[in-house]
């Protein structure tokens, strides 16, 4: 019997046409409409060519803020999860910390929740009069460093980092600690025995063995950062003003207002952001694993 | 050394304590404000209530149609994971064992959708013409549709660990290729397919962007929603608020602390081997 007669390909046929029509389509369609001016005020679609690009990429309404808000925003929530995820496994990883699975699981728990209501969460938390935020600085005798946390230009920038942050962090830790428990703990025995320190076992051994799973958390914290929506839009709508306005908040206000095209553009533009790069990043890691297999 | 040694241990859980306590306060906080009068939680604390009031939850039930938005994210959750688990199951298991041109061809095209970003104005446009917007089959196919991609993946390679022997002796006994899927593959896939039903219900559970583009009408939205609506309308009474978020969290973490084994095997799976 062959193969195509005993494993039939219809039988992938379902999957396969509801992401191409839901999913795959929609976005050439995007790409298709960005070049219009598409809209909900007329019926007739006209091309306009480069119009909505040239209009986000100067900086006439401010939508280049939002593509570097968009930048800011991936770069530093990635760097702050990746760098605390991995001093988080290496901690979980060794017998120091009594409780250990307890912890783990605390720290891990923001994961389940919806971004939604984490964002819904400290939004209460930091409201500057009545927020416990504010209200325990000042029970702390800390009254001075209260703030208007999420009406302030930079600082609401900065809280919305770091939200993101506390939600998305545990999510790392236990991907990193997945990662730690594969390496043979022969490497560790025979580096100890040659008298090697923690620091240097972690510099030598963990972190060049660990390098796979690394690129695979960057490529995931990227690619969310990149699309981020549900955290600020529950925690500041994209302000005060736009200080807090990136690329997926951007589309939706777009929609709302009925200027589709311009929606569409947006969404054209972090559709290259992030198909790019994760093509380079996934590639990078096919480069070393091929050269891994060769050696 | 030794006391450096105990002095560093205790430091570190010092330092373990500490960062629990970051994780565990705002839920904490919520929880105790949830059980406040509405003046004693106008300023947010650890301190306990003075007297525990239930009432508030029943309040939200009624203000907050708790219960037509549970349902709807109940089945949101549950038939678009179904969906995906029949589909994803089907597809990985031909996808894998015949590496045909074509199949390879349609097992990255679908992984492709990992990463891409959903594009909502012009998938708007689609559902429309399809008759699909503000239903409920349309957000359950459409939720369906997002996450096959991730779910394929999660399948695919666990089809790989089954040895292809087991097909050979089935077919020798006459079972047809259907047969042998329903009857045999399937019950393989167990591991997998729970893994991928119980994240897919979460992740829908928690999603707030699909219905806020192509769900109009308030009968039909998810607890999600329906929170972020109630939060707009009572933003100052927070005794209202905290219970209304914790009546939406209870199910999750029901879901989290049930499927635990699950849920973090499942996601560091993807990443780690991937």
């Amino acid at each position: 019997m062959n193969l195509n007669k005993r494993y039939p390909s219809y039988m992938a046929a379902g999957a396969f046409v509801l992401f191409a029509v839901l999913v795959f389509f929609p976005g050439i369609l995007g790409i298709f409409y960005s070049f219009t001016n598409w809209n909900s005020y007329s019926s007739d679609i006209r091309f306009v060519g480069m119009k909505n690009y040239a209009k986000a990429f100067s900086n006439t309404e401010g939508y280049t803020g939002y593509i570097i808000n968009t930048l800011l925003f991936t770069l530093f929530t990635t760097l702050l999860k990746t760098i605390l995820g991995i001093l988080l496994a290496l901690l979980f990883n060794g017998t120091w910390v009594r409780g250990n699975h307890v912890h783990r699981m605390i720290i891990f728990s923001p994961q389940v929740m919806s971004y939604l209501i984490v964002g819904l969460v400290f939004k209460s938390l930091l409201n500057p009069s009545h927020g416990f935020v504010n209200v325990f600085l000042k029970w702390c005798g800390l009254g001075f460093l209260a703030q208007s946390w999420l009406s302030k230009p930079g600082l609401a920038f900065a809280s919305v980092v770091l939200v993101d942050t506390w939600k998305g962090v545990g999510y790392i830790m236990m991907v990193v600690l997945a990662g730690l428990q594969v390496i043979s703990t022969s490497y560790y025995e025979a580096a100890s025995m040659d008298g090697a320190s923690f620091w240097q076992q972690t510099r030598y051994i963990t972190m060049p063995l660990l390098a796979p799973v690394l690129i695979n958390v960057t490529v995931l914290n990227l690619t969310y950062g990149f699309r981020v929506f549900d955290i600020i839009y529950s925690l500041t709508h994209g302000g005060p003003g736009h200080a807090t306005e990136v690329l997926n908040t951007a589309v939706y206000a777009e929609f709302a207002k009925g200027n589709y095209a311009m929606g569409t553009a947006l969404s054209s533009i972090l559709f290259v952001f992030v198909m790019s790069i994760s093509y380079f990043l996934l590639k990078a890691m096919d480069v070393k694993e091929e050269a891994d297999e060769n050696a | 050394m030794k006391t450096r040694k105990i002095f560093t241990r205790i430091l570190l859980n010092l330092v373990t304590i500490l960062l629990s306590l970051i994780f565990v306060t705002p839920m904490l906080v919520i929880f105790i404000n949830s059980f406040k009068s509405a003046s004693e939680s106008n300023t947010m604390s650890l301190k306990l209530p003075s007297k525990w009031i239930l009432d508030n939850y029943f309040i939200v039930a009624e203000r907050g149609k708790i219960t037509v938005s549970l349902m709807n994210s109940l089945l949101y959750a549950v038939c678009s994971a179904a969906l995906i688990l029949i589909l994803v199951a089907m597809a990985a298991f031909v996808l894998s064992r015949n590496r045909s041109r074509l199949n390879r061809f349609i097992y990255y095209f679908i992984i492709l959708g990992i990463a891409m970003p959903v594009s909502n104005v012009p998938l708007m446009k689609v559902m429309k013409t399809l008759h699909i917007i503000n239903t409920r089959p349309g957000i359950i196919l459409l939720y369906a549709a997002i996450n096959i991609p991730i779910s394929l993946f999660i399948v695919f390679g666990f089809v790989g660990s089954i040895p292809k022997d087991i097909d050979e002796a089935a077919i020798l006994d006459g079972c047809t290729p259907m047969q042998l899927f329903t009857n045999i593959i399937l019950h393989m896939l167990k591991p997998a397919l729970v893994t991928i039903f119980v994240l897919n219900v979460m992740g829908v559970w928690n999603d707030f962007t699909m219905p806020l583009y192509y769900l109009d009408r308030s009968d039909k939205w998810p607890m999600t929603l329906a929170v972020y609506n109630f939060f707009g309308m009572y933003e100052r009474q927070y005794n209202l608020v905290s219970a209304d978020i914790v009546l939406t969290m209870c199910p999750v973490l029901l879901i989290f602390i049930l499927g635990q084994k699950y849920i973090v095997g499942g996601i560091s799976a993807g990443a780690v081997k991937g």
